[in-house]
């Protein structure tokens, strides 16, 4: 993926492998189903670890992969990679986070899932997107311009 | 289905780590889902197409599950549609806000040893566990 945004098949290919994989792992752990993901969120009990361990095979490929990155010069197919440039623990980070989280605490979606799960057609899932689209337009586009 | 099966958590955080390693890899790009939508909603000149193909193919990824896997996608969203509405709300901007969600700051940012992202992973699960919790509290 070059600077001046072509992509090469070869790109092509990554980026639907990458989605599709990503689209699979999410159904298979069933963090799609937000009942998965609110018993990992159940600290009271019943607790179900299911999150806790999508999370660590995610990672067991993860950080060796995202590690191995740090000793290339530029990514296989691209002029360079992109990595998010702030470093400062600041209050719009942590404030973010609170936000998504109370939000992800009452449904039990995120984004990811969020997409995968419109293939079920259900109304609720829809309206969870719609809403989150409209959440996202109002911080970009009235609250913080930046 | 509520039976925990160690198999099915593992093997598809697995993939969901491969598919993250083959996009940072490969294109060089973050797979962080809520800046990916965010971008496609606000476009940026030559960044729209990736992310396009990638929505595409995340939700095709799900359309193949049940052939691939044998096993119906199963998605309980049956609380009252206002939840969906503000949970939804909150899930869009806060995200925009804290610059990623659970897989760009969970997973990629995690996997990147970025402070950032672990600071935001342990702060949205903390809150996320909290809320969960006070509306069990709540409604009983």
């Amino acid at each position: 993926m070059s600077e001046n945004n072509g992509l090469a098949w070869g790109n092509i290919l990554i980026i639907v492998a990458s989605g599709v994989l990503f689209g699979l792992g999410l159904s298979i752990s069933e963090m799609v189903n937000p009942t998965r993901v609110l018993g990992f969120l159940n600290v009271l009990g019943p607790w179900d670890p299911t999150l806790a361990f999508v999370m660590a095979g995610a990672l067991t490929v993860a950080v060796p992969g995202f590690q191995y990155a740090k000793l290339m010069h530029k990514p296989f197919l691209a002029v360079s990679f992109s990595v998010p440039t702030k470093k400062d623990l600041d209050g719009k980070l942590i404030s973010g986070a609170v936000i998504f989280g109370v939000g992800w605490g009452l449904a039990g979606i995120c984004p990811g899932p969020s997409l995968v799960a419109l293939n079920t057609l259900q109304v609720n899932v829809v309206v969870f997107v719609v809403a989150m689209l409209a959440g996202i337009i109002a911080h970009d586009r009235i609250f913080s311009k930046d | 289905m509520t039976e925990f099966s160690f198999i099915n958590a593992f093997a598809g955080g697995i993939c969901i780590g491969f598919a993250t390693v083959l996009m940072f890899l490969g294109n060089g790009r973050i797979t962080g889902i809520s800046g990916i939508i965010g971008g496609l909603m606000k476009p940026e000149k030559g960044q729209t197409s990736w992310r396009l193909i990638f929505v595409l193919s995340l939700i095709t990824g799900g359309a193949l599950f049940p052939w691939i896997w044998g096993r119906d996608l199963a998605v309980d969203v049956s609380s009252p549609w206002y939840i969906y509405v503000i949970a939804g709300l909150l899930v869009g901007y806060g995200t925009r806000n804290g610059s990623g969600c659970t897989s760009g700051h969970g997973i990629c940012g995690m996997a990147r040893f970025s402070p950032r992202s672990l600071v935001a992973t342990v702060t949205f699960i903390i809150a996320a566990a909290l809320t969960h919790t006070l509306v069990r509290l709540v409604t009983g």
